[in-house]
């Protein structure tokens, strides 16, 4: 019995969500909605921790979808890198909806209660599969099922504007996807397989046709506006904004994650580094949007008064740190870029918990309503000064990992002027992170804040879950940056 | 109990202290008790753990990998253990100190004042005992962020300004230069271990960094460790003043500055190595830096009429004099930084001791305010007056010793520009210190109630704070006099930071 | 590159025409009805683009003549069963099948299956195109409809599907 659900991990990881999402439209029930999403995405919790288990054992895992064999069949691939990113994807996942019921039940009309468990694992179902697929046409597929439920998911934010921003996201990201179907579509027409390791094997490196060069070009872009490089992340600020806290924490942890993830996939999976990095000069052009990026989205994250927006800023300039450590295409590097795309998904999402109780108790999340809300909210606000800590890259805390790792594979590749402007531009968040911190410590409490009392425990245990987690994982890696090496070492071809 | 042990035990007693400190939080009684128990407890520890580091022992503990190649780890040598000597025996008796201090002035957020300060304690010896760079960093962010609660602890506007430019400096200093420093070394050198004779010599020997490149190195080092005050860098050190005295006391005379100093040196000492610095001279420009920081230092600090202001300027020209020594790189002008290290230390502590005492009996912040009030303050005064001659430098003060050294170093290296720098600043020192316990003993009271207070014996006339307050300053002020007596002993075991690598 | 040339690809010049076209309306038009319609058009080019590519010169519908499945199922069973039974111990024989695959792939894909069945001589066009084709367009409905509803939420709150004129209130607030 265990050895069969162990044999078809990979498969339960997506049925299960998917086949829940129904069931909690069907339930029509909110609170019975939310325990089965809950079961079900720790659940897939474990699914994928098991999952990250077998392949840092065999290194990896195949699946058979319906037993047809690949490349006809869909092939369901799980290496290193994948599993760690499931893993830390669905552990976000279902420590947000611990997090989830007194915030939804503040913000979202109680009618839609069940809708909204029921797309939430929807957009969690579409994210997995992205990691877990071997095929290309699969990732498209699963691409669009996050995307659109997580159009939808934004959508239900509480002012007029949410709708507005998740529409902005939809014909952008639509936009996207479509470039990506195009891209998958030039490829196939050059190899005649969807299947990524099969194409890899097939595709013309050394001087590709136009075609390889146009069907890069097609994906490259559409990812990119996936993942909110700058200066294609327009859609990111408004959408993370005025989406509901919930929602925000789980996609501002996963949704761009995943994107890189596959984006990383593209350039080590199936076009080779040397001809995206050596061929073609994208590995200059990423570290020239990146640290561009970086500056701007940093320097921007400095004027808003709105939280959130300053979260959702300084979420593009830390997609800017991914891509410069991807960009590196050495093993440190690379592993900097997988290993901060864990670090930031748990200081990210902890600290947009933190903006979420704050949201609750003081009902806003402008930054002039949260003045003196350290001293009744003292638990709540001290959350936030750790992630922050982490979001700049003190030492003890995550961010201080990926942030190191980043710098010594800068100067491993002779790279040192990369360095300089990275040192630079995290003296940026530590003007953005501490103009919060001052706010909240030293300023005469405002109405909302004086009556305000700290926030309630159910929603705080999941934020100092992950806000303890950045500390853990601050100054023991193995689990971080040792598998993040691992994968790294997997995707340039070596053997770990 | 082996002196390997002793190291985890010496981390891990500020710590301890921290869980009592919050757990006792309630109860300030015991609180105080528990505090001032570990101090004295750590105390012991350390102690013993120099006796064997004195006669030559290393003691190591490793506490393991952070990252692969880059790890925790401790290795005890003499300067560190000076420090860390310095930095724990002050601490029992700022300990006693703060709280006469914060009780007589009815501070609020006690508990989360003692348990800050002693996160900082464990940073700074975590400090002193690193056995590489990665460590020592590590440790000197943890202190950064540690203290910033202490330097705000009033929560006042003025607080909040002050604490953003200390944060503002430390943190962007050590993000944007010391970090780059370190991660510039390990490519060159492939290791961040502190070793004597330094760990970039054969970078050096293979062409692959030049001397210009070294310069830039040793800069980003020296610039980057902010919590040495070199100028341009030193905003910080007044800003932090508007914390409770007993912090500017420990922290900004001890140990925050201290560990700042003291990196400077070490990595002068086991990362470039003082052989290469003599040799390559790149460091020179930076002992001019230094000098030119201890002059105008000092003259700024006798434009100061707020007492902790003036100290403050006159903490950034001593921590100059360390950087000094360090940078000259010759045996006597190491051996008289890392005395000073300790000489300013007791002296500026008792200095700051003294100003809070002031400040909780008369309430009285400005030098201007404070004649006459010698006799009204007799023991204050007196304890001022001797460890101002200790920073002066004039014997029978600590301070004597650690300057002469400093003094030798500039001669041996024919940079006699940089003499007159310390004598002038010497001179300078007279006169923004002296005159302050001075013009208390001699000049009368400006205050009305002076009639009232010449009347009667001089012991009913004393309105000394409370003996919590007083006796520690009286002890280091005792202690600065002391030390000019034991210098020797610290000679002997500085000794061996100058020697070649075998 | 001859005018010949130039006309034989006819078809994906009129992908590329309706490509810009529905790209130009999504970005230009700021009223959200008409951005969606854009939206529609540029997927639909993508379609176009793939069908195209499956279809075979002087190909037919992937679809066997019901005279010769039977022929065949009664007759050789030929390259296919092989292929089944190799597929079938995929675990023995991984490499071999590994290659079959790969030829009937490709000679599917590049040369409409003469291999198929020397028998028949039927080209078939490349079906896996349309397959895919048809997931995307549910996508695209998809997308279609909760873009809609999304305006519909808009036209609400807001009393207008202009852009502009959406902005304008919000700057208004």
């Amino acid at each position: 019995m265990i050895d069969a659900i162990f044999a078809h991990l990979p498969i339960l990881l997506i049925v299960l969500p998917l086949m829940a999402a129904p069931c909690c439209v069907l339930v029509g029930n909110g609170r019975a909605a939310y325990l089965l999403a809950l079961v079900v995405s720790f659940a897939a919790f474990a699914c994928s921790v098991a999952m990250l288990g077998e392949t840092l054992q065999h290194h990896v895992v195949r699946y058979e979808l319906g037993n047809w064999s690949p490349p006809y069949g869909i092939e369901y691939r799980v290496d290193i890198f994948s599993g760690f990113v499931m893993a830390f994807v669905s552990g976000i996942g279902a420590i947000v909806l611990v997090y989830a019921p007194l915030s939804v039940r503040d913000e979202i009309p109680a009618s839609k209660h069940y809708l909204f468990y029921a797309t939430y694992l929807l957009c969690m179902t579409g994210l997995l599969g992205m990691c877990v697929t071997g095929d290309l046409f699969n990732v498209f597929v699963f691409l669009e099922i996050s995307s659109l439920s997580s159009y939808a998911l934004i959508s239900l934010g509480r002012t007029r504007r949410a709708p507005l921003a998740a529409f902005q996201y939809l014909i952008l990201g639509s936009i996207g996807a479509t470039f990506i179907l195009i891209g998958i579509g030039l490829l196939y027409q050059m190899t005649g397989t969807l299947n990524m390791a099969d194409i890899a094997a097939r595709v013309p490196h050394e001087h590709g046709p136009r075609t390889v060069l146009v069907a890069f070009a097609f994906l490259t872009v559409g990812l990119c506006v996936k993942m909110a490089v700058f200066p294609l992340h327009t859609w990111l600020p408004n959408a993370y904004t005025y989406a509901p806290s919930v929602v925000t924490c789980f996609i501002a942890a996963t949704a761009t994650k995943v994107s890189v993830y596959a984006f990383v996939r593209l350039i080590f999976g199936i076009i080779t580094p040397g001809f995206a990095f050596d061929v073609l000069p994208l590995d200059t052009e990423l570290m020239l949007f990146s640290l561009v990026g970086i500056f701007i989205a940093s320097i921007a994250a400095i004027y808003q008064n709105n939280v959130k927006r300053l979260l959702a800023y300084s979420s593009v300039a830390q997609i800017g740190y991914m891509l410069l450590g991807i960009s590196m295409a050495t093993p440190t590097g690379l592993s900097a870029g997988i290993v901060h795309m864990f670090n930031h998904a748990l200081i990210k999402g902890g600290l947009f918990m933190v903006a979420g109780c704050f949201a609750l108790r003081l009902g806003s999340v402008q930054l002039s309503d949260w003045k003196g809300a350290g001293r009744t909210m003292p638990l709540t606000a001290i959350a936030w000064a750790i992630g922050g800590l982490a979001l700049i890259g003190v030492p003890m805390t995550a961010g201080f990992i990926s942030k190191w790792l980043l710098l010594t594979s800068a100067f491993e590749t002779g790279r040192w002027p990369i360095a300089v402007l990275m040192l630079v531009s995290s003296l940026l968040a530590v003007v953005y992170v501490w103009k919060v911190v001052e706010t909240l410590f030293f300023s005469e409490p405002s109405e909302a804040a004086a009556g305000a009392t700290e926030a309630p425990l159910r929603m705080l245990i999941p934020t100092y879950l992950l806000i303890g987690a950045t500390l853990l994982f601050g100054v023991w890696t193995p689990y971080s940056a040792g598998i993040a090496r691992q994968a790294a070492i997997v995707l340039l071809g070596g053997t770990p | 109990m082996s002196p390997d042990h002793l190291i985890w035990i010496s981390l891990a007693l500020p710590l301890l202290a921290v869980g009592l400190i919050v757990l006792f939080g309630k109860s300030p009684d015991l609180r105080d008790g528990a505090s001032g128990t570990v101090a004295g407890l750590l105390l012991i520890v350390v102690a013993s753990l120099s006796i064997g580091v004195f006669s030559g022992k290393r003691p190591e503990w490793h506490l393991g990998e952070m990252l692969p190649g880059f790890e925790i780890a401790f290795r005890v040598e003499p300067l560190g253990m000076l420090f860390a000597l310095v930095a724990s025996g002050l601490w029992i008796l700022t300990t006693a100190y703060a709280v006469g201090y914060m009780r007589g002035h009815h501070e609020i957020h006690q508990t989360r004042f003692f348990a800050c300060f002693a996160i900082a304690i464990f940073a700074a010896l975590s400090a002193a005992f690193s056995a590489n760079l990665f460590t020592l960093f590590v440790a000197y962010e943890v202190m950064t962020i540690s203290t910033y609660p202490l330097v705000t602890h009033h929560g006042t506007d003025e607080a909040k300004r002050g604490g953003r430019i200390y944060l503002g400096i430390l943190l962007s200093t050590s993000i944007a230069f010391f970090m780059l420093a370190i991660v510039w070394t390990w490519s060159l050198a492939g290791t961040l271990d502190f070793q004597l004779g330094g760990i970039l010599s054969t970078a050096v020997a293979e062409n692959r960094i030049s001397q210009t490149g070294l310069g830039v190195l040793i800069g980003l080092f020296t610039f980057g460790i902010g919590k040495a005050a070199l100028m341009p860098f030193h905003r910080w050190l007044p800003a932090a003043m508007v914390a409770p005295t007993p912090v500017s006391a420990l922290l900004h005379a001890v140990a925050v500055v201290k560990v700042g100093v003291f990196s400077v040196m070490k990595v002068c000492v086991y990362i470039f190595g003082l052989e290469l610095l003599r040799e390559t001279g790149v460091s020179l420009y930076l002992a001019y830096v230094a000098g030119f920081t201890l002059v105008v230092a000092s003259l700024v600090a006798m434009t100061k009429d707020n007492l902790k202001a003036r100290l403050a300027y006159s903490t950034i020209g001593q921590l100059a004099y360390i950087t000094l020594g360090a940078m000259l790189a010759t045996p006597n002008s190491v051996i008289g930084g890392g005395m000073h290290i300790a000489m300013h230390a007791v002296g500026k502590i008792t200095l700051f001791f003294c100003a809070g005492a002031i400040y909780v009996a008369a309430h009285k912040k400005n030098i201007s305010d404070m004649e006459g009030l010698g006799r009204k303050m007799p023991f204050t005064f007196a304890a001022f007056l001797i460890a101002s001659v200790s920073i002066i430098g004039l014997p029978p003060g600590g301070g004597a010793w650690s300057k002469w050294f400093l003094a030798l170093g500039t001669v041996e290296t024919h940079q006699y520009l940089l003499t007159a720098a310390l004598m002038v600043s010497s001179l300078l020192n007279i006169a923004y210190l002296v005159p302050i316990p001075m013009r208390a003993f001699m000049k009368p009271s400006k205050s009305e109630d002076e009639s009232e207070s010449e009347t009667g014996n001089w012991f009913s006339n004393m309105q000394e704070a409370p003996a919590m307050c007083v006796v520690p300053l009286c002890v280091t002020a005792i202690g600065s006099v002391v030390l000019f007596f034991a210098a020797q002993w610290i000679y002997q075991a500085l000794l061996p930071i100058t020697a070649m690598p075998s | 590159m001859t005018f010949e040339s130039i006309a034989g690809l006819y078809n994906y010049w009129v992908v590329i025409f309706l490509m810009m076209t529905g790209f130009y309306i999504v970005l230009a038009r700021k009223n959200l009805i008409k951005s969606v319609i854009g939206l529609n058009i540029f997927q639909t080019s993508v379609f176009l683009l793939y069908i195209t590519m499956g279809k075979v010169e002087h190909g037919t519908a992937p679809i066997v003549p019901p005279a010769i499945a039977e022929q065949q199922s009664h007759a050789s069973h030929g390259v296919g069963e092989n292929a089944h039974a190799a597929i079938e111990h995929a675990d023995e024989a991984h490499e071999v099948v590994h290659e079959v695959a790969h030829e009937v792939a490709l000679t599917v894909a590049d040369h409409g299956g003469e291999l198929a069945h020397a028998s028949t001589e039927i080209i078939y066009s490349n079906p896996l195109p349309s397959v895919l084709m048809l997931t995307a367009i549910v996508v695209g409905i998809a997308t279609t409809a909760l873009a809609l509803a999304l305006v519909v939420r808009i036209r609400e709150d807001y009393g207008t599907v202009d852009e502009e004129l959406i902005l304008e209130l919000d700057r208004g607030e």
